[in-house]
């Protein structure tokens, strides 16, 4: 189904419709047999009657996946990042053995090579500043300094290309020494503009960016090979879109780290709120960089420094939700579909985020740790909602405990439609017994 | 004791409490009455904090108060002896091997040392061995294992496995918490307590140790 020609003058419900049938009849995939077209289409328009509130015919079930499939496979956490072998043999095993409804990416398991020649400091990650068996984690840091909105405001792009990456990427240090690419401006200028592409402490950043961009060229092929395999040999569709962040988040996860951010809260009021909403646009339009017409139009959210206990419900109202907000209204205009995944707890947030600007069943709300009954009452009927089933449970439960749980959950959720099935927390290890328990019960499921 | 300075702290006023405390110092109020104070209101925003009436931004924020009156008064205690707090207990602290997040377990071992613990913080992916040591050397009476990740479940259940080994699980009680954690990772783990947060690992903390 391709995008129709008067896509632009369709409404935001036109547009999401249109997407969404576009994902679900797969525009551009070829798949290995008429089989695994058919469990596609199904399992895309289960999602996509979730998505919408509408009754699927089965809840469909997904696993949000860490590094489970590679120890499942008798991997380690590196060679998730290191070995493309292993990387596609895991996926592939894993999806084969537990059949979820979709398909995990393996485009999350980035090539440790690139942040190694890069020397990105903002993460640790398997066998570099943790063990090898275990997965990336963030290492925050001030990489702006408290001074610094003025500079991140007045141009974003300078401030990161000149001040940020130097700080975040040791292989882009002398990038501090590069002239403000606006003085390119006339004749005069240019030579005096390019002399410090001449210096070859300069030029070695370009070189390592050149190899760095080589894996991760050679990588993107890899991984769209792996899930290619997945999606059109299996049958399981993707429902991951785009990537976005709520500007809140940027700011804190990205430039100022979680303590100095909640310090901020109280120093820095105003700062905050002009950066937040200088970024809206930049979030905006992030999502499209990965999604293509015939992809899930979702953009999935991570969502970091609302949570309940980093900051008060009047905090939040006041310093995360508006320009949040704003990304999420200029997506859900043009029909695409905000995947908001709420990490630790909205317990307090629940009246909040059902904000009546925000149009019925143009969000999914996905749910880490949040009381779910709760999330139910306040959602039904306004949006798509999921998540909560503990990784706790997965890894250290018994089969039955995981498919009481399960059942409990559908019981509880599942009647009026609106929802599908997910993990919590990603899942990094887990009892295979388990994990088969918690997708067979919620297939098994009658609605 | 000056409930200006104790009002400003609880309500945050980071400017204002400085400038009182630098006011009272000029004054030549008693020194250590200061931080009387400042563990007053410590004692208040905790017990609002429990109370879910305010959150781990003020917590922060307090800190940052408390260190930097704490730095004002130090060098006009040194020659009077500074005769600390008394301490109530005795905690080993740390975020167990392989996980490498802080912010929640610095935050901890701030509340436990504001209620009067003696806490040697052992930092981040510390190794199964390194928690054995401490528990034989500093013989505290709690062990406080930190973890963001699931992968941390076992680490968590090594470490209080070693202990066993150690012969050392009797003379502690061991509490877990951060991220992923739960009843059901306590009981995993072989941990006697899983606490939700901050004021939750205290609250275990002073009733192990017989404090009210």
């Amino acid at each position: 189904m391709p995008k129709p020609e008067n896509f632009d003058k369709l409404t935001p419900d036109q547009k999401r419709q249109a997407r969404l049938e576009a994902w679900v009849n797969h525009e551009g995939l070829e798949f290995a047999n008429p089989e695994a077209e058919k469990g596609y289409r199904e399992r895309a328009q289960m999602f996509a009657d979730a998505f919408l509130m509408k009754k699927p015919k089965r809840v469909p079930v997904a696993i949000a996946t860490g590094f489970f499939p590679f120890l499942y496979a008798g991997y380690s956490c590196k060679d998730a990042m290191y070995d493309y072998e292993k990387l596609g043999k895991a996926m592939k095993k894993f999806h084969a053995d537990f059949m979820p409804d979709t398909t995990a990416s393996a485009g999350l398991y980035v090539p440790g090579r690139v942040l190694e020649i890069l020397d990105y400091k903002l993460y640790h990650w398997p066998g570099h500043g943790v063990p090898e068996n275990t997965s990336y984690q963030c290492a925050e840091a001030e990489f702006m300094k408290p001074d610094e909105y003025a500079a991140y405001m007045r141009d974003p792009s300078d401030y990161f290309i000149r001040t940020y990456l130097p700080r975040v990427m040791g292989a882009l240090e002398p990038w501090k020494e590069l002239p403000p690419f606006t003085d390119l401006l006339e004749l005069p200028f240019i030579p005096w503009g390019m002399l410090p592409f001449g210096l070859p402490h300069i030029q070695e950043t370009f070189k390592k960016l050149m190899q760095a961009g080589e894996i991760s060229l050679e990588w993107a092929m890899k991984v769209a090979e792996i899930d290619n395999a997945t999606i059109t040999g299996l049958g399981l569709p993707k429902y991951q879109g785009g990537f976005s962040k709520a500007p809140f988040d940027v700011v804190g996860d990205t430039m100022r780290g979680t303590r100095a951010m909640m310090l901020d809260t109280f120093r820095k009021k105003k700062e905050i709120l002009e950066a937040c909403e200088r970024i809206v646009p930049f979030m905006t339009k992030m999502p499209y960089g990965a999604y293509n017409w015939g992809s899930a139009p979702t953009v999935f959210f991570p969502l970091h420094k609302g949570a309940d206990s980093f900051m008060s419900p009047k905090g939040f109202k006041e310093l995360y939700w508006p320009s949040f907000k704003a990304v999420m209204l200029n997506l859900i205009s043009d029909g695409m579909i905000p995947f908001l995944f709420v990490e630790g707890s909205y317990n307090q947030r629940l009246d909040l985020i059902t904000d009546p600007d925000i149009p019925a069943g143009s969000t999914i709300w996905y749910f880490d740790k949040t009381e779910m009954k709760d999330v139910k009452k306040h959602l039904q009927g306004w949006a798509c909602f999921s998540g909560n089933f503990p990784s706790s449970l997965l890894k250290t439960g018994t089969v039955d405990q995981v498919k009481d749980h399960t059942k409990q959950l559908l019981d509880d959720l599942a009647g009026d439609g609106g929802y599908y099935m997910v993990n919590g927390a990603v899942l990094d290890e887990a009892k295979a017994e388990n994990v088969h328990a918690f997708v067979d019960t919620t297939k098994a499921y009658k609605l | 004791m000056s409930k200006e300075l104790i009002d400003a702290v609880v309500d945050m006023r980071e400017e204002d409490a400085v400038k009182i405390a630098e006011k009272l110092l000029e004054s030549g109020a008693e020194p250590l009455g200061l931080l009387d104070d400042c563990r007053e209101a410590l004692g208040i925003i905790g017990n609002r904090f429990a109370a879910g009436e305010c959150f781990v931004p003020e917590l922060i924020l307090a800190g940052e108060m408390l260190r930097q009156i704490g730095a004002m008064v130090k060098p006009r205690i040194s020659g009077s002896g500074g005769a600390a707090q008394k301490k109530i207990g005795k905690i080993v602290f740390g975020t167990v091997e392989g996980d490498i997040h802080d912010i929640a377990k610095d935050i901890v071992v701030f509340m436990l040392d504001v209620n009067g613990f003696d806490v040697m913080d052992l930092g981040v992916d510390v190794p199964v061995a390194k928690f054995v040591e401490a528990v034989k050397s500093f013989k505290p009476q709690v062990v406080g294992l930190s973890g963001f990740l699931t992968l941390a479940y076992d680490p968590m259940k090594n470490t209080v496995q070693a202990l066993v080994d150690a012969g050392l699980r009797d003379s502690v009680k061991v509490m877990i918490g951060g991220g992923q954690m739960d009843d059901q990772v306590a009981a995993y783990a072989k941990a006697d307590a899983y606490g939700k947060d901050a004021m939750a690992a205290v609250t275990l903390s002073k009733g192990w140790v017989g404090a009210k």
